[in-house]
């Protein structure tokens, strides 16, 4: 039997509390949970730093990668299947991509790429383009495969309808990590009916379209989303967390780069550092690595480093107040930047704007100029309605805009009185702390 | 600190006024490519290269009082115009800005229609590829757009003077 056919002898299921049960009948798919590049997304967590807010957001990539495959095999097998603008030779490209879409996803990624300029879209490419094992299981399939399923994850395959499926504004993805983030946060937000949506999904040419009575469930997922990116996301906590994170990163490729001695050779960092990280270098990184790394910077010669480490692992973050950058702000900052050094904090690691653009997550947009596709419903005369015009609700949270911006400092070391105490004094009037 | 939003500003204050959102994407794109320094991180969507960043960036440059936003009525759709404020550059004069050839690129492709733009961007996301690789995505990913063989050598050709304009004197 052809390997793309072949299916176990019996179903197998793992327990999962998002979708109850996960269920795998394809030999491929089988294979590809088993290769040891999928089984490295067990120790990279899911929401980065927001287990330092939520303590129970400790889930992995790998759980939220089943979930979305989960997803599209209940899409294509029981909603899709038998309808005539659904070509089922695309089933199993369609798994595999679920499955894989994250696979280049590296340790605390978000905070990875802006410091190493690394984009994990690109190293998914190379993870099943390349020579491992994932390929191998790809390349049984059809020689051809790798490459399509790699495409599909870029968006540039030529079906558009299996690109939407894992990549839309209401897509596999998104449906997965709002309710497992809540799951695991533990908010009573990020909770929609997606039984329903599934059932109302309608393959067309290009997308996903939604049946005109499934709206209200669809308006409810918007508000999931909504209220997930303010509450979760884009917690000033998390963000306090990421901050240090990258300030620590930031800080160990300046020594590296300035000739510094680290009492432990920085190994896994060093191809980071400078700028040539292969697949394989980067398949060895893992938080467990990460972790390991800056327990090891808490006792180095460096006091920056030192400190930005302990603060990481003991949870001693960074304060935060709420930054309105109008030009008045602005001049503020640099009086703060000023007072810093004059205090000997240096403001490069302690003095941190933090914004919403900063963060890795989009909220629902109507879709002005065509720049992506936005959620459709389809009527029941067959007309397609942009989501937006036919639900107040979403008109309402849609397209509006919420910036943010936060300035994070140390108040424990502003606080501390034992040295430049006028100074500090001052700046702390500036920031307006107790 | 806010680096990344003053070189949006200085991109926009360089091209005078950008006409539409798709357009300023573009540009920005086709900018990164020609390797100045823009941090903003783009995914390839149904309409080619975007960015969210970008989006979110250009919206807090609106709501900080330093880029002027006009929203225009086109034919089934509305068009953004963007242009810097008076705070925008008294903001800009707290930022160096060491991008010296990057004005006469952005004014050269702000001349250029959105059309075009997006199939130069596109070009540019498939640089790896041969010519001919390149054309099949861009018959296959853009099929309404209806671009033609001549359309993507005009592509190829502008990206070249692109580069030569690029280039420090």
């Amino acid at each position: 039997m052809k390997y793309s056919r072949e299916k176990l002898s019996e179903e197998k299921v793992f327990k999962d509390p998002v979708h109850r049960y996960i269920h795998v009948r394809d030999r491929a798919i089988w294979d590809l949970i088993s290769t040891k590049e999928f089984q490295r997304l067990r120790r990279v967590k899911q929401l980065g730093t927001t287990y330092l807010t939520f303590h129970g957001a400790e889930h992995s990539r790998l759980n939220h990668s089943l979930g979305v495959y989960e997803i599209v095999r209940r899409i294509v097998d029981d909603v899709f299947e038998g309808r005539p603008e659904w070509n089922q030779e695309e089933r199993l490209l369609s798994l595999c991509a679920a499955l894989l879409h994250d696979l280049g996803h590296g340790p605390f990624s978000h905070s990875f790429e802006k410091v190493f300029d690394l984009d994990h879209e690109q190293f998914t490419r190379e993870i099943i383009l390349g020579r491992t094992e994932v390929n191998g299981v790809l390349r049984r399939i059809d020689p051809d495969f790798p490459k399509k399923v790699s495409d599909v994850i870029a968006k540039t395959y030529e079906d558009k309808l299996v690109v939407s499926l894992i990549s839309s504004q209401i897509d596999a993805d998104r449906m997965d990590y709002l309710q497992r983030d809540a799951y695991f946060t533990g908010v009573s937000y990020g909770h929609f009916d997606m039984e329903r949506i599934l059932r109302v999904m309608r393959p067309r040419e290009d997308q996903v379209v939604i049946k005109q009575s499934g709206m209200h469930a669809v308006e409810d997922y918007i508000m999931s989303r909504y209220q997930m990116y303010w509450q979760v996301y884009f917690h000033p906590v998390s963000r306090s967390a990421e901050v240090i994170l990258t300030k620590i990163l930031h800080r160990a490729k300046h020594l590296y780069n300035t000739g510094y001695t680290f009492k432990q050779e920085p190994v896994h960092f060093r191809s980071l550092f400078d700028g040539n990280v292969t697949v394989e270098d980067y398949l060895k990184l893992d938080e467990a690595v990460i972790l390991y790394y800056f327990q090891v910077w808490e006792v180095e010669e460096d006091g920056i480093l030192r400190d930005l480490c302990l603060r990481f692992m003991n949870r001693k973050l960074f304060k935060y107040v709420e930054f309105h950058p109008s030009n008045e702000q602005m001049n503020k900052l640099m009086e703060l930047n000023r007072l810093f050094k004059k205090a000997g904090i240096d403001p490069e690691y302690y003095l941190v704007v933090d914004s919403s653009s900063d963060l890795p997550y989009d909220f629902y947009r109507p879709g002005e100029e065509e720049e992506r596709l936005p959620i459709h419903l389809l009527k029941n005369n067959g007309e397609i309605r942009e989501l937006s015009r036919e639900s107040e609700i979403v008109d309402a949270i849609s397209g509006k805009r919420r910036t943010d911006h936060k300035l994070y400092f140390p108040a424990d070391l502003l606080r501390d009185e034992s040295t430049k105490k006028n100074v500090k004094r001052q700046i702390r009037e500036l920031l307006e702390l107790s | 600190m806010f680096k990344d939003h003053a070189k949006i500003i200085h991109a926009i204050s360089s091209a005078g006024e950008i006409n539409g959102r798709k357009k300023l994407q573009k540009m920005i794109y086709i900018a990164k490519k020609l390797s100045f320094p823009f941090q903003e991180k783009y995914q390839f969507h149904f309409y080619g290269p975007y960015s969210e960043e970008l989006t979110l960036r250009v919206e807090e440059l609106c709501e900080m009082g330093y880029l002027n936003e006009v929203r225009e009525k086109k034919a089934g759709y509305y068009q953004y115009c963007y242009s810097i404020t008076e705070s925008g550059r008294n903001f800009l004069g707290m930022h160096e800005m060491d991008m010296p050839t990057l004005e006469p690129c952005l004014c050269d492709m702000n001349e250029q229609h959105a059309r075009f733009l997006e199939l130069v961007s596109t070009v540019l996301y498939f640089d790896t590829l041969e010519k001919d690789e390149v054309s099949e995505k861009v018959f296959t990913l853009k099929s309404k757009q209806k671009y033609t063989h001549e359309e993507i050598d005009e592509a190829y050709e502008y990206i070249k003077k692109l580069k030569e304009k690029a280039k420090l004197d």
